[in-house]
């Protein structure tokens, strides 16, 4: 049976006695009193506390003890003697052991539910792969799946499929979508003798290319390589309290029976007296304020940062926030939108555009989806005539417009082409800026300029003007050169910038910032899914690939960069909440040990188990009301 | 008379509690199965992992199965973080780990929780 279920079969059985606790000052009696109460805490001893009891006699046979040796032991002495007390006509306290039960239950169902979200990247990425690979041998082509394709195997590859694995072109030309693994926005042209990656996307051609890295060897298996071993590396959750829980257990243990042999031998007080001081001392020290502090601040944290838009993943990433010092940024798709924009139209606009649109309305090359929005955007329309349409690999497209030569494309294409001074000054300026400049050409002169890149988002500032009004020092690390990443950083006023970083290098770079910092890593693309586990806070983009979002410790779903603040506001606000309830819970059971001893006997202070129970009951109340009162702290937003 | 026997009892429990919890104790340990080009072991997870340390002989590929019987959620994964392995323990069922033996020295395994240990010595 999981714990889901123990729970809920606990909370049943348990819910008519916490009803009466509550309604007892108001003279609400429960039906048949303690016997309904024992039928009740039996039910729940059998089916919910009966695993605690079979784990805490495994753990003990090998000298271990755990926080189940104490559930345990509280609520098994509890319910014992309350049966001995049942007949014997004393007062029980059945609910404290059925609460008991009920509260330890409610602990690890939130704590499973936690850990079930924490992550199945590594399926993800692989199911990434393609299934299969249209393999060249022996002069016939065949449909083979890839774990079949060995090194040297000549493979074939139509528009729109996966490369299979990792190789060289052997023949033939096209543009390769690499985005996923390298994380790089625009296409990458691709001829015979270029490297070709697993998983990438073909895009316009067909070619042949032979396999050179496959199965663990590809791009893809050392990446998630890097995943599963940043993974099983974390810090482990809630070390403290189970490292002390094989001293805390037995030492709970020893003092309980010391408070009975004094109360007993030394001050002459009757068995069962003594035997209610040494329950009390074990039903107090059940350490479910301590276990219900981190998962209930969890719950109302994560659940508070959901509703703006923050995904907090654990408990180890909001540990790990508070000393965050330095922020990386991912540049493609996080600090900039992640697809080419069109930023400038040199030239009559309207005619530039048209004929640029005229000629780009059939070509697939990501370029001409920037230069059909922006001439949407500018509420231009398409109707030119268009014939002999040509596309010249490399150098841009050639077509007749309304019966006239006109073409779009880079400087290779001038040859036939004036172009004047201006203009050509023009293009250097924006090359400059690190923009990709295309040339629009119709009867033998070029007639403008159009200008693209991939422009920051426009918050990217504002968040990073924000995270340095924390005092954070930022970070950019991109696999694009230094011209394009320092012109993006100098935009967003980013401190640091680290160009040319290759994909599998980029959770190194954040290893190096490690040894002198605590590191967030915000990113969006599978490349990135390595430096998201390795930094100390991965924080993913909601947009990005599945991968990073499973790899990131924060998911900001609203893709609003200046949510990183609010993520690291947050986490800090629930962090502090869970060091202030698990103190509280801990001082609750400092001080209450003593009490329950009968340590004040003689200033008539005691705690009988039921109030030993009650109080138990109370500081796991206190603690969830604590934790509730995180919904109401206010947090600062960024403009 | 009764309370001097209670606190015999009572003093002989504390003594036990001590001796048991804290006192150093013999762990289960084991050598691995070598047949055909690969060692195999089978560890129970029951309170704890036995055997709690598992030798290895270097170079052999090796298989440790482990089956869980405990129904504590303790115990319910089983972590290598030398060797990036985190894998899931559903109740009675044998879950193999593979080991790379390539490189001799001493390595821990834990629970999802760091709680239960058992070491592994490749040589």
């Amino acid at each position: 049976m999981n714990v889901t279920r123990r729970f809920i079969i606990s909370l049943i059985f348990a819910l008519p006695m916490l009803i009466e606790m509550v309604l007892k000052p108001f003279g609400w009696m429960l039906p048949g009193q303690n016997w309904t109460m024992f039928v009740l805490t039996t039910v729940i001893m059998l089916v919910a506390a009966r695993p605690f009891l079979q784990s805490a006699w495994a753990s003990f046979k090998k000298h271990h003890a755990n926080m189940d040796t104490l559930v345990a032991i509280g609520t098994f002495t509890a319910y014992l003697y309350s049966i001995y007390a049942l007949f014997t006509k004393q007062p029980v306290f059945f609910e404290s052991a059925a609460l008991v039960i009920t509260f330890v239950l409610l602990g690890q169902v939130f704590e499973e539910r936690m850990r079930k979200n924490a992550s199945n990247a590594v399926e993800k990425l692989l199911n990434l792969q393609a299934k299969e690979a249209e393999v060249i041998r022996n002069g016939t082509s065949q449909l083979i799946p890839i774990e079949q394709v060995v090194i040297g195997d000549i493979i074939r590859v139509k528009p729109g499929q996966k490369v299979a694995v990792d190789g060289v072109i052997t023949e033939g030309t096209s543009t390769i979508d690499e985005s996923m693994v390298t994380g790089e926005s625009m296409p990458v042209e691709k001829q015979v003798g270029d490297p070709v990656i697993g998983a990438t996307i073909n895009s316009n051609g067909t070619f042949l290319f032979k396999a050179q890295k496959i199965g663990n060897e590809t791009m893809l298996a050392q990446i998630v390589d890097l995943v599963k071993k940043a993974q099983t590396s974390h810090a482990p959750i809630q070390k403290l309290t189970d490292k002390v829980s094989d001293i805390f257990v037995p030492i709970v243990l020893i003092i309980a029976l010391a408070t009975l042999l004094c109360w007993y031998v030394f001050l002459g007080a009757s068995l069962a007296t003594a035997l209610i001081f040494a329950v009390s001392v074990v039903v107090i020290a059940c350490p479910c304020a301590l276990g219900l502090a981190t998962p209930t601040a969890l719950m109302v944290g994560t659940g508070r940062s959901a509703k703006r838009g923050v995904l907090i993943k654990n408990g180890e990433v909001l540990e790990a926030v508070n000393h965050v010092d330095t922020v990386i940024f991912d540049k493609t798709g996080t600090i900039t939108v992640g697809k080419p924009t069109v930023t400038d139209v040199v030239g009559d606009m309207k005619q530039v555009l048209g004929v640029a649109m005229a000629l780009e309305a059939n070509s697939e090359h990501p370029l001409a989806a920037a230069i059909m929005q922006k001439g949407q955007a500018s509420h231009l329309t398409n109707n030119a005539q268009v014939n002999t349409f040509k596309a010249i690999e490399g150098k841009g497209v050639t077509a007749f417009v309304d019966g006239q030569a006109a073409f779009v494309g880079n400087i290779k294409l001038l040859a036939d082409y004036t172009i004047s001074e201006e203009l050509r000054d023009t293009m250097m300026t924006l090359q400059n800026d690190a923009k990709t400049v295309v040339l629009v050409g119709i009867k033998q002169a070029v007639i403008g300029l159009i200008a693209i890149q991939d422009i920051p988002k426009e918050t990217s500032k504002a968040a990073i003007s924000a995270l340095k009004g924390r005092g954070l020092q930022t970070v950019m690390l991109t696999g694009d050169n230094q011209r394009v990443a320092a012109a993006i950083a100098k935009a967003v006023g980013i401190d640091q910038v680290i160009a040319d970083v290759l994909p599998e290098d980029k959770a190194n770079k954040v290893t190096e910032f490690q040894q002198q910092h605590t590191v967030a890593f915000v990113g969006d693309g599978i490349n990135d899914a390595p430096a998201l586990t390795t930094a100390d806070v991965g924080i993913a983009m909601g947009s990005g690939t599945d991968i990073a979002i499973d790899a990131g410790g924060i998911i900001l779903v609203k893709n609003d960069l200046r949510d990183v603040a609010l993520a690291l506001d947050l986490s800090k606000k629930t962090f502090n909440r869970i060091k202030q309830n698990l103190f509280w819970a801990f001082i609750y059971n400092v001080l209450g040990i003593p009490v329950a001893a009968g340590a004040f006997y003689s200033m008539g202070i005691i705690l009988s188990p039921e109030l030993a129970g009650l109080a138990m009951a109370f500081s796991s109340l206190s603690v969830v009301i604590s934790s509730l009162l995180l919904n109401v702290q206010r947090i600062k937003t960024v403009q | 008379m009764s309370q001097l026997i209670v606190l015999v009892v009572g003093i002989l429990a504390i003594l036990f509690i001590i001796w048991w919890f804290f006192g150093k104790h013999q762990v289960a340990t084991g050598v691995a199965e070598v047949a055909s080009n690969e060692q195999t072991i089978a560890i129970n997870v029951s309170g704890g992992y036995s055997p709690e340390e598992v030798t290895l002989k270097k170079g052999i590929p090796a298989v440790l199965t482990f089956t869980r019987q405990d129904p504590s959620s303790c115990l319910d994964h089983i972590v290598f973080p030398d060797f990036g392995i985190n894998k899931a323990l559903p109740k009675n069922e044998p879950v193999t780990v593979k080991i790379d033996t390539t490189k001799p020295g001493e390595y821990t395994w834990a629970c999802g929780m760091d709680m239960f240990h058992g070491k592994l010595t490749i040589k």
